[in-house]
């Protein structure tokens, strides 16, 4: 069988670590656009750069990645979501940022600028903005008995901020529009020119909830174009950090979505589990989010003293805790009324737009970067990923669950087999340029990083959140539900506005 | 469900002692606050958070304060779903560039008197954000700020002193 590369030709780019990149022309990229909308490949990321827009591929059946690269000596190159909609929000964003122009994009209106900013294409061809824009036009609806619900940017909860805009004929929502941006920090600009430990703690901060899985990913991109060996001990500590991660995301969810159906038992309880969680991290790594621990080439911290009793008391106590609220939501009558059959994401859907973590997986979609392309330790560790096919609210509450219950026998696995030894490794990067991708696996799904150093400085950084993928998906299932069931499937999909907006 | 709801009743709470105010919260607030004013709202505040442009960190912790070992609605504090029914707001993040208006508007559909808290690092000066294109600043930028909690993010129990501090400050 053909490898990925092989299918793509074009010049193979030398000192990119991670998986192979290809500058391709622009018959290179139509082939690999028509293979993304054949849905032959999956598309992992599409970004701009100065003069050059990249984009990342999956082949899943062959566990292979590949960037595949095009310059755009004339500002254009041919858009991607022409033929395949994953990629419209993306371009949208590269046009704002970069100034390059998607030729063929249907969708041409403005993505994360919202008319606030001094300077147009920041990290492009800057210039001065216009001082009077065109409001934004939302999509027509037109039809009898229609009416319109805004929501946002401030939103109701103590949660992040975003403009819905919903169509509704009485009690259903015939189509929601997403508006998102409003949280864009630039944070990609602030990384060209950061030295690689300055650039770790914005990674950090991309997405407060995935502090962990984004400095991972990061930090294997940076290792990739460093060719950086991470010392054994610093593998799994930053396993047990990213898996405990996962738990107190998933506790918080599965108690909030339950909120959602006024069902506050439950939030009550796995508010508890979460806390417990935040604070066996805090014993083990001294910060309950566990922020800047991760670093490339290592961790910045290791496992304080006394601290592994703190989590095998929260294992024990999550066992003994666990069936009985598993067996609560699962016997609530007026619980599963609501989440059972309520805003079903397709498997078509969900394998078109590669949607990561239990989104996905409640949809047939099994992808987890743990496995495909795998990095350690988790090869040497037993767990599986769980994946069902009903695709409603409760089938994503019910992946979570499962996690949950994975990610407990993960954290006692890699405490049974922690390596002694060294915790970093030091590494130079002088000399030219390097680059390289790395992925991790966030509570939420698959995290993307690619960095450009150019010696031990930061040239260009991306780093994709799996809301990206994610948001436009909230917008297909919510169609033909209640308004009141909203909150039930936007919790369900907790996407990031901040790891999004970025 | 009434098995744990009957082991609720029977445990005892999880909920810890209450820290005590912040001083350097005290000394901050006695500047800002109009005592007559709080003496109108007594010990009872309602809170309107605001993301401003956070990483989601700091609403993560001051979700935590609802949970069982926190309780904030114990001393009378509680979050509300409108700045129209709030006392407080309580402002995460650099303010970024498309917050801006929000935030002001926000801040003016607070019916006085009212009081802002920035919360987190981010939030007094726009921390690893400034210099950013897309950042206005700290929140003390948009709309006047009454106290600060430091923190990356603040930890609950930063975030309840601090909080109980706008109660004594009286």
């Amino acid at each position: 069988m053909a490898t990925l590369t092989d299918m793509i030709s074009g010049e193979l780019v030398q000192r990119h670590g991670g998986c192979p990149r290809v500058v391709v022309n622009e018959d290179g990229w139509r082939f690999a656009t028509s293979q993304l909308s054949a849905g032959y490949w999956t598309l992992l990321g599409l970004w701009g750069d100065t003069g050059a827009v990249h984009m990342t591929v999956l082949e899943e059946g062959a566990r292979e990645i590949a960037v595949i690269t095009i310059l755009c000596s004339h500002d254009r190159f041919p858009s991607v979501g022409a033929v395949h909609a994953p990629a419209v929000r993306l371009e949208r964003a590269i046009h704002d940022l970069y100034g390059i122009l998607p030729v063929g994009l249907p969708d041409t209106r403005p993505w994360l600028d919202l008319g606030f900013w001094d300077v147009e294409h920041p990290l492009g061809k800057r210039r001065v903005a216009p001082a009077k824009r065109a409001p934004y036009a939302f999509l027509p609806t037109e039809g009898e008995n229609l009416h319109q619900i805004p929501v946002g940017p401030v939103h109701a909860g103590i949660i992040e901020p975003g403009h819905f805009r919903f169509t509704a004929n009485g009690e259903t929502v015939v189509r929601l529009e997403e508006r998102l941006g409003y949280v864009h920090k630039g944070i990609e600009g602030l990384m060209a020119g950061a030295t690689v430990d300055q650039a770790a703690r914005l990674a950090g901060r991309t997405s407060g909830d995935s502090s962990v899985a984004f400095a991972l990913a990061f930090a294997h991109a940076v290792e990739a174009a460093g060719e950086v060996q991470v010392p054994p001990r610093a593998i799994h500590l930053r396993a047990l950090m990213a898996e405990l991660e996962r738990l107190a995301n998933h506790f918080g969810d599965i108690g909030a979505v339950c909120n959602d159906a006024s069902f506050s038992l439950m939030h009550a309880h796995c508010g508890v589990l979460r806390e417990r969680t935040l604070r066996a991290a805090d014993a083990c790594f001294g910060h309950r989010l566990m922020m800047d621990a991760v670093l490339p080439g290592g961790v910045a911290r290791d496992l304080a003293a006394d601290c592994i009793p703190h989590v095998a008391a929260l294992l024990q106590d999550t066992r003994a805790t666990l069936p009985a609220l598993i067996e609560l939501y699962d016997n609530t009558a007026s619980l599963q009324d609501r989440t059972v059959s309520t805003g079903i994401l397709r498997a078509e859907l969900a394998r078109q737009f590669g949607a990561g973590g239990y989104v996905g997986r409640a949809s047939g979609r099994a992808f987890d970067a743990r496995k495909t392309p795998g990095y350690r330790p988790y090869g040497q560790l037993d767990f599986n990923i769980p994946v069902l096919e009903t695709g409603d609210v409760n089938a994503r509450v019910w992946v979570r669950i499962r996690e949950v219950e994975q990610s407990l026998g993960l954290i006692e696995q890699i405490l049974n087999t922690l390596p002694v030894g060294a915790i970093r490794t030091e590494f130079g990067l002088a000399g030219g340029t390097r680059e390289g991708l790395g992925l991790a696996e966030a509570f939420r799904g698959d995290v993307l990083a690619w960095v450009r150093l150019e010696g031990d400085r930061i040239a260009r950084c991306h780093l994709r959140d799996p809301s990206w993928f994610q948001w436009p998906l909230l917008e297909a299932v919510i169609e033909g539900n209640i308004v009141a069931d909203f909150p039930l499937c936007n919790k369900s999909f907790n996407c990031s506005y901040s790891g999004h907006d970025l | 469900m009434r098995r744990i709801l009957f082991e609720g009743l029977m445990r005892r709470p999880l909920t810890e002692a209450p820290p005590v105010a912040d001083d350097d919260a005290l000394a901050e607030l006695a500047a800002n606050v109009d005592r007559a004013a709080r003496r109108r709202l007594g010990r009872s505040l309602s809170i309107r958070e605001v993301d401003a442009g956070s990483c989601n960190g700091c609403e993560l912790e001051i979700h935590a304060l609802n949970n069982a070992f926190y309780d904030l609605e114990r001393f009378g504090l509680r979050f509300v779903a409108s700045p129209r029914h709030a006392d407080v707001l309580l402002v995460t993040g650099p303010v970024t560039r498309n917050m801006r208006e929000a935030l002001a508007r926000t801040y003016d559909a607070t019916p006085d008197p009212k009081w802002v808290v920035a919360v987190g690092d981010c939030a007094l000066d726009g921390g690893l954000f400034s210099g950013s294109y897309a950042v206005v600043g700290g929140v003390s930028a948009v709309v006047p700020v009454d106290l600060h909690i430091p923190g990356c993010p603040p930890r609950p129990t930063q975030l309840l002193k601090g909080l109980l501090s706008l109660l004594e400050a009286s």
